[in-house]
């Protein structure tokens, strides 16, 4: 499971790094969105990945990271979620109404010189 | 060493982020109101700020390391905020360059107000909150928060009466912070996996005790965290967006970004001198190969940008690319002389960066609004504002007496003991050197051809006499660093000291002991039979 969750981040970031250049708006905005969701899942990673464990104590049992999973890290990935995806609306608005500015969708503002 | 502040009830660590947080809500709704108490409401925020400030810089001479638990958590649990000297001299630094853009502000006239555009006040305080905390936080994560809070104010800012540049520079901008964020969330949670914390003084204690293979996640997650900071603080390769940025935005807030720029040097300080020092295990000394190199490049790069600048708000921004060179170089040469030269050359270089973009559009005003450095009549003010350019350009090059040479020649002086020494005393000479050309080129072209032009003037519209008391205000700040150089001098030397002694401030945070609650909730629960 941890080598598909590590090829899943990779992907989502490859992806997003490779559309994150392209010199389209819309696909620098799509590229960013996938490098977030590739973060979110990083961050929560980082918090061991494991299956059945609760961030809850139970009343009797010793707490431990052993049988628990840990609440920090999802507690961050809620935060990050929330930044990126209020950013991610700001960067739409900015992006359209750089098109309806320059009436281009280059990330320029201009299409490039033949 | 541990006390609680005690004046505004102990909180007043707290409020340099509570005041302008009201005070922006507050303005969302009256802007939109259009209310008239909007702008007296923001002047008031900020002057508050500036006190505060000035209150807490006095408290934070003392040389303790005051301590805010949010929430009374304990220190590695809850966030934490500290104050020490370096905190407090940026928090005194933003809001008298706060305190100078929004006068500056006010002097626009009606039809430039609508250009400024609706919740410029707002989004100025909010800005004030996103840096103030930057400054006073004492957690990676809060300190992550509040560089998205300031960004996104500074989003807004920049947007703010678009015109076609504005925009285009916009979305440069803005997509270049937001993958810089990517990386920072990147580089924070990697720190989490393996050391499993967050406050900044207990990675400090913990991250040296790693086992080797750990020490190498450590080292990369540490240095992805001082790309993010040289994206903030315009490092040479990362540098690309501040000038049509800086250059694009609107005189007030390109003033504001100054300070911008100084976030990413303070965070670079306090991790390099936290987290990278001598004491840091396997990462002492990770950034020290490559900062100070950077660092020179860095100089050498703007000031041919400032030579090659056609425009006098791109040569202000390549003059703000150089001073945090100067900057960062002084922090990567890691001893605590450079590191105090740094601290003292950073206070008169924001405040002269902040006059330079007031100046500059005042004089893009008096053009007939074109800042671009050909021969152009004045259609007023030719003299003032002459004499403004040069007291700002001896102040930003560095040339005798004032404290933009005094910064440089006690860098230089610090610089003497490290291997770099040669390197440093050419390119900082020879940037200086090229910074003045450049001004003095640009000087000579805008005030002395200024007579020979016949081109027509339109006539300006009306600036007011808020535009300039704001530049006076700025330039006397300017003046004082100088004046009063002794006094500062032993400030940011101390506050160097402070820096490079970790062990009061980690000593200071892990052991701030939360306040005695006054009610005991959960007993009088119990009693009640509320709880178990």
């Amino acid at each position: 499971m941890l080598l598909l969750l590590a090829l899943g981040i990779g992907t989502l970031a490859g992806c997003g790094t490779w559309l994150l250049l392209r010199e389209r708006s819309f696909d620098t905005v799509l590229g960013l969105t996938l490098l977030s969701y590739a973060v979110n899942l990083f961050i929560f990673a980082m918090g061991r990945v494991k299956p059945q464990a609760v961030p809850i104590m139970e009343p009797g049992k010793t707490p431990s990271l052993a049988t628990l999973a840990d609440p920090l890290p999802q507690a961050l990935v809620l935060t990050a979620i929330v930044i990126s995806f209020a950013m991610t609306a700001v960067l739409l608005v900015i992006a359209l109404r750089t098109q309806a500015h320059t009436g281009s969708d280059h990330v320029d503002g201009e299409e490039p010189r033949p | 060493m541990i006390t609680t502040t005690s004046w505004l009830g102990g909180h007043a660590l707290v409020m340099p982020i509570v005041l302008p947080l009201v005070a922006g809500a507050l303005l969302v709704l009256l802007e939109k109101a259009r209310s008239r108490a909007a702008v007296p409401i923001s002047l008031l925020a900020t002057g508050a700020l500036l006190i505060l400030a000035a209150r807490l810089m006095d408290q934070a001479n003392s040389g303790e390391v005051a301590v805010y638990l949010l929430g009374n958590w304990r220190a590695p649990f809850g966030i934490t905020l500290a104050l020490d000297r370096l905190s407090a001299l940026m928090l005194v630094l933003t809001a008298l360059v706060a305190g100078g853009a929004l006068w500056f502000a006010l002097g626009f006239s009606l039809k430039d107000e609508a250009r400024q555009g609706q919740h410029f006040h707002s989004l100025f305080q909010f800005q004030l909150m996103g840096l103030c905390g930057a400054f006073l936080t004492a957690d990676l994560f809060n300190l992550f928060v509040f560089f998205e809070l300031l960004l996104a104010a500074s989003y807004g800012l920049l947007l703010h009466g678009g015109t076609r540049a504005r925009h285009r520079a916009a979305l440069h901008y803005v997509v270049f912070n937001l993958a810089g964020s990517a990386l920072f969330l990147i580089a924070v949670s990697l720190l989490y996996g393996v050391a499993g914390t967050l406050n900044m003084a207990d990675l400090a204690l913990k991250l040296p005790l790693l086992p080797p293979a750990q020490a190498r996640l450590a080292q990369a997650a540490v240095l992805m965290l001082l790309v993010v900071f040289a994206v903030k603080a315009a490092l040479l390769p990362l540098y690309f967006w501040l000038p049509d940025t800086y250059a694009a935005a609107s005189a007030p807030v390109a003033a504001l970004f100054a300070i911008m720029t100084k976030v990413g040097v303070y965070a670079i300080a306090r991790t390099s001198t936290l987290l990278l020092g001598p004491e840091g295990g396997p990462l002492a000394g990770v950034a020290s190969p490559m900062l100070p190199v950077l660092a020179l490049a860095t100089l050498v790069l703007a000031a041919t940008g400032a030579l090659a600048a056609r425009h006098l708000r791109v040569l202000v921004a390549y003059a703000v690319v150089a001073s945090a060179g100067t900057l960062l170089l002084a922090i990567g040469l890691g001893t605590r002389d450079a590191l105090a030269a740094g601290l003292f050359y950073l206070v008169n270089s924001t405040l002269v960066a902040a006059l330079w973009f007031l100046l500059a559009d005042r004089i893009a005003t008096a053009r007939g609004g074109t800042d671009r450095l050909e021969a152009r009549a004045f259609s007023r003010g030719w003299a003032p504002l002459g004499i403004t350019f040069f007291a700002a350009a001896v102040a930003v090059a560095g040339v005798p007496p004032l404290a933009g040479f005094m910064g440089k020649a006690l860098l230089l002086q610090a610089a003497g003991h490290t291997p770099l020494a040669g390197w440093v005393v050419a390119l900082v000479l020879g940037s200086s050197l090229a910074m003045m050309m450049a001004l003095a080129r640009a000087g000579s072209t805008l005030f002395w051809k200024a007579g020979a032009a016949t081109t027509a003037v339109v006539p300006p519209a009306g600036g007011s006499g808020a535009q300039g008391a704001s530049m006076l205000a700025l330039l006397a700040a300017v003046l004082a660093t100088a004046a009063f150089a002794g006094p500062l001098a032993a400030y940011t030397q101390a506050a160097a000291t402070q820096l490079m002694q970790r062990q009061a401030y980690i000593g200071a945070v892990l052991n701030a002991e939360p306040v005695p609650p006054a009610y005991d909730v959960r007993r009088e629960m119990r009693e009640r039979g509320d709880a178990k």
